[in-house]
């Protein structure tokens, strides 16, 4: 026992100084000069789709549920705290203490949607609760779209149909316009926020892991009989890993929204087709195996902007790349060898027989 | 009267839901995976029925006919490149390559034939029934989706019940190993749940492209979605379901749209999915499974 | 461990053509560029002169559901480099264009920005759609790069003084739409289709009505739809019906015109219908029944059957390089290249100027130039980018556009 606890914590110790190693190669590279503007750029996003990796691999490999609107989260997280942000400009002026604040804004709303989701899809099983986790995301995206919300001298204004109907006075802003989304959104995001927040997701999930509520969780993955049996709350840990996997898609949903200047809830970007890519690094990165989601996710997210100079044929070869990772990485061959590696790939192979 | 054509409205955008609902549970029940690529074989039909049909000008029978071959051949081919190297992976790994293979079909179809859109012409000769003094119409297509649909049900239900590569698949779905002990080919009969499944998805292109006639390249993958949804609304894996399950979810979407709001018809579609699903967590007509210890 | 090493591999693979892609700014001669420029822009740099080239960046979506659109206005920039390149370029200067996918997406949109400024460009034609413009937008007025939109049409596309466009905004559709409607008294009563996750449909339909209001005209319905359930549009249609609208506006594209159009057949409701520039290329759709469109009326900067000279020479021209009609995407690039070199031919630009300072001279040039293009013939720019035209209002009769 001792044994595997000092493993784990060896692999850990691999995991953060493998992203802050990469960290530090970036800032020394940045401070030469010496990085192109599309990686300078990358930086960002690449943070937001690691904690994103990562939170997800706690519903899917920990947890042992399929969850597809993870995007959802992702949005509510983003539109709660550019909100927050538009909404502070003016009396936050430092935009340390404002973005500080939007993060736990952003991770808290998403929280609260993450257990008021939670209760009644946690009820599901298996394929059925995908579908409708995958339901909850679309209605967000379709929610956000209508909302508009305004703020004159009277106070907020709100009408799901447009913007005339806010009724709001000369003076009045509209904050967040329908499908235009929020548009000005303070540009506080940068790759040292980004890198400290993908260090406290590492660590709030590896510390999870490792604790008594883990084990919890991860009995009710491996057997939800026998750990019922054995007086463990299904529904309390249940909804507490989503939650918290909830709440840290809403901090990679900050991440985004203060990168860029306009926030839309577009299908590309919050809809399904977002929940599927995260999924597919996790997917790709091993289930349970947060390392591997960090590399899945890095590389899946570098390989379609690689891949520019070949123009038409981007995408292509992208979707070839991508079948050719799976069965590279699943086809039966690849898990005779790994069934040989060692332990910490075994528990994580039993739990997607679960999904 | 307005309630009565916003139904049969409704009514004939579940039928095209409804059909390729069907091809999603028939694969969904023998081979236990979600094809998503499924709304991407739908496209690559419609095309092959458009550039046979209003390219070299072939009769609209033969286009289908062709179409079917086309697709059939490719969903075979997915199956044996993509899936079957998976077969004993986590069901998740196929979900994922299914992706993969979704982008694939696109892609190609992007530098095949192009991003513009093109006008589908209807293969459907029937006329469209008039009632009510042109109150209210059906159109051709609505009745050819619904008849093609209750034919291909109750064909479906009568190969797998009583012919015998029917009651392997049966075996396959309800237990891959011993399937295989008793002596069925399980790869082959997975092989042919995807031809059928595949064969059905042209069928499914035409009537789609037929009733909604603009065809991109990303024609097939909303509708699969949905259709997607409708299966598992009916109870994925019972055919039966598929059908009941797809003309439901065209009725309420149009319903919702007619009677509450125009822009929020998604998320009221997706809301009545999510308490269906709450109240029976196997879908309408899903088969409610015991927990074993 | 296979699979580690295969990951250490990868990683190493992509931090090495990364850090490749780096070089770039100094030495001009790494794979990314080369592999561009054989692909994109062969014909300008076989002639490539003494005087050095201009090198434009395009954005917009390659793929993707809006594909559509991007392709168009990247055949149509390229078609108009080749032939300003032809005709001996810009102040003796070579045009190079590189186009960059953006899917429509405002993250993708970045990077696309970001790969071209590793490019060393220096103008940038782009982007195509308005989200990913307005997050463009924030990095070229950050770096100071002289930005000019062929169809970014929402108002936040252009609020930095460097970025100009080519289009109509979409309240200026929206308000041109209803004062033509009252001014020709086309209808009282008029009903509204729009698709509510579509930032340029939401737009144009929102000023729209505004400015209804003024003009006496009574909006009976305003029904949406959204992008994940575009297919029917029986119910929208019904509801117009029976709310006793004379006229339907469709500020929406023509992929779905095409549907609603033969919707509205099926269930015998035949208002007038009125659209604004994205229902152009509607005639253009591959084997559509063009009796579908009768009588539809639309507010549109450019058509492709305009008898002009200017136009039938882009429409041949564009189609035999690239086959199918142009639409009005392809016809605001093809005007866009004319008007950067128009721009820059009036600041006296010189390929070894830095974008920083074309950008500066550009500024003042546009306020300054008068262009005719295919989309607006006497085109002038007010410094906050707007551009100054009229646009036309055509009528589909018997199948082809007429003037009204």
């Amino acid at each position: 026992m001792k044994n595997k606890f000092n493993k784990q914590t060896k692999d850990n110790l691999i995991t953060y100084g493998m992203v802050i190693a990469a960290f530090i190669i970036m800032q020394i590279l940045l401070s030469m000069g010496k990085v192109s503007s599309l990686m300078e750029g990358l930086l960002v996003p690449l943070c937001t789709y690691v904690i994103l990796a990562v939170s997800l691999n706690l519903t899917v490999g920990i947890l042992g549920e399929l969850s597809l609107g993870h995007a959802g989260f992702m949005c509510v997280g983003a539109f709660s705290s550019a909100l927050f942000s538009k909404c502070t400009e003016a009396t936050i002026t430092n935009s340390g203490i404002r973005f500080f604040f939007a993060i736990l804004v952003g991770a808290a709303v998403a929280a609260v949607f993450g257990i008021l989701i939670g209760i009644p899809v946690l009820r599901l099983k298996g394929d059925y609760l995908a579908i409708v986790t995958l339901a909850f995301g679309e209605i967000i995206k379709n929610f956000i779209n209508v909302v508009y919300l305004g703020r004159d001298s009277k106070g907020f204004h709100f009408s799901m149909k447009d913007t005339m109907s806010l009724n709001m006075e000369a003076d009045g802003e509209v904050l967040i316009k329908g499908a235009q989304g929020i548009t000005g959104t303070p540009n506080d995001s940068n790759f040292i926020v980004g890198i400290v927040l993908v260090l406290v997701t590492i660590f709030i999930i590896t510390n999870l892991v490792n604790s008594r509520t883990g084990r919890a969780v991860m009995a009710i993955r491996d057997n939800r009989i026998a750990a019922e049996s054995l007086g463990i709350n299904i529904t309390k840990y249940k909804l507490l890993a989503f939650s918290i996997s909830a709440s840290l898609a809403g901090v990679a949903g900050v991440l985004y929204a203060h990168n860029l200047s306009t926030l839309t809830a577009l299908p590309k970007n919050f809809g399904y087709n977002m929940s599927i890519m995260i999924l597919v690094f996790v997917v790709l990165g091993g289930i349970g195996n947060i390392r591997g989601s960090i590399i899945a996710a890095v590389i899946l997210t570098l390989l379609p902007e690689l891949l520019r100079g070949l123009n038409d044929y981007r995408m292509l070869i992208y979707a070839i790349v991508l079948i050719a990772m799976m069965l590279f990485n699943w086809s039966p061959k690849a898990i005779e060898v790994k069934e040989k590696i060692s332990t910490k790939f075994r528990t994580s192979c039993k739990g997607k027989k679960e999904v | 009267m307005s309630f009565i054509s916003y139904l049969v409205n409704g009514i004939s955008l579940g039928s095209v839901y409804a059909i390729i609902a069907l091809g999603y549970t028939m694969v969904y029940g023998i081979a236990k995976m979600l094809n998503f690529a499924h709304g991407d074989v739908i496209m690559i039909g419609g095309y092959v029925a458009f550039l046979t049909v209003s390219g070299m000008g072939l009769p609209p029978v033969l286009g289908v006919l062709i179409s079917m071959v086309v697709c059939t051949v490719l969903g075979v081919t997915i199956e044996k490149i993509a899936y079957k190297p998976l077969r004993m992976a986590s069901p998740l790994a196929v979900l994922i390559t299914a992706i993969g293979v979704s982008y694939l079909l696109q892609n190609i179809a992007l530098l095949l034939f192009g991003a513009s859109p093109k006008a589908f012409t209807s293969m459907v000769s029937v006329p469209a029934i008039v009632l009510a003094d042109g109150q209210l119409t059906i159109s051709g297509e609505t009745i050819v989706t619904i008849v093609a649909c209750i034919v291909i049900m109750i064909g479906l239900n009568l190969f797998i019940k009583k012919s015998k590569a029917g009651r392997a698949m049966l075996a396959v779905s309800e237990d891959k190993g011993a399937a295989q002990l008793m002596g069925i080919n399980v790869n082959g009969t997975i092989a042919l749940t995807f031809a059928i499944g595949s064969a059905l998805a042209a069928i499914a292109g035409v009537l789609l492209c037929s009733a909604y006639p603009t065809l991109t390249p990303y024609t097939g993958s909303m509708p699969g979605i949905k259709a997607f949804v409708a299966a598992v609304f009916g109870g994925i894996g019972s055919i039966p379901g598929a059908f009941l399950g797809g003309i439901l979810l065209g009725v309420i979407e149009n319903l919702s749209k007619a009677y509450i709001s125009s822009q929020m018809a998604d998320a009221i579609v997706f809301g009545v999915l999510i308490v269906v699903l709450l109240v029976r967590p196997t879908g309408i007509l899903g088969k409610n499974i015991r927990e074993k210890v | 461990m296979k699979k580690k090493l295969l990951s250490a591999v990868l990683v190493l693979t992509m931090s090495a053509t990364l850090f490749a892609g780096c070089g770039s700014t100094d030495t001009e001669t790494t794979e990314t560029t080369d592999a561009t420029e054989t692909t994109d822009a062969t014909e300008s740099t076989d002639g490539a002169s003494a005087e050095g080239t201009l090198k434009i960046g395009g954005i917009g979506p390659t793929t993707g559901d809006a594909a559509v659109y991007g392709q168009a206005v990247e055949n149509a920039a390229q078609l108009a480099v080749d032939e300003i390149n032809a005709a001996g370029g810009v102040n003796g200067m070579m045009l190079e264009l590189n186009f960059q996918d953006d899917e429509a997406d405002a993250e993708k949109a970045v990077n696309a920005y970001n790969t071209l400024k590793d490019w060393d460009m220096q103008v940038l034609m782009g982007t195509v759609t308005s989200t990913a413009c307005i997050a463009v937008a924030e990095k070229t007025a950050e770096d100071n790069v002289f930005q000019l939109t062929p169809s970014g049409s929402a108002i936040e596309c252009i609020t930095h003084d460097n970025a100009f466009r080519v289009c109509f905004s979409d309240p200026n559709q929206g308000k041109a739409s209803a004062q033509y409607i009252g001014e020709n008294s086309l209808a009282t009563k008029v009903a509204v289709i729009y698709d509510s996750s579509s930032v340029y449909s939401t737009g144009i339909y929102e000023t729209f009505v505004a400015e209804a209001a003024n003009q006496g005209i009574e909006v009976v319905a305003a029904e949406a739809f959204t992008a994940d359930s575009n297919k029917d549009f029986t119910v929208q249609l019904q509801k117009a019906k029976d709310s006793g609208a004379e006229l339907l506006f469709l500020p929406i594209y023509y992929n779905e015109a095409a549907l609603i159009l033969a919707q509205a057949k099926t269930i015998s409701f035949a208002p007038t219908f009125f659209g604004c520039d994205g229902l152009d290329g509607i005639l253009a759709v591959e084997n559509f029944d063009t009796s579908l469109a009768e009588g539809v009326m639309l507010l549109t900067p450019f058509a492709a059957d305009a008898q002009d000279e200017a136009t039938q020479n882009f429409v041949t021209a564009y189609n035999e390089k690239f086959g199918g009609t142009p639409n009005q995407f392809a016809a605001d690039a093809y005007d866009a290249i004319y008007i950067i070199k128009a721009a820059a031919e009036k600041a006296g630009i010189t390929a070894d100027m830095s974008a920083s300072d074309i950008c500066d001279a550009l500024k003042t040039a546009m306020t300054e130039i008068t262009v005719d293009g295919l989309t607006g013939s006497g085109m002038t720019w007010t410094a906050d980018g707007e551009p100054n035209k009229a646009p036309k209002a055509v009528k589909i009769v018997n199948g082809v556009y007429t003037a009204m």
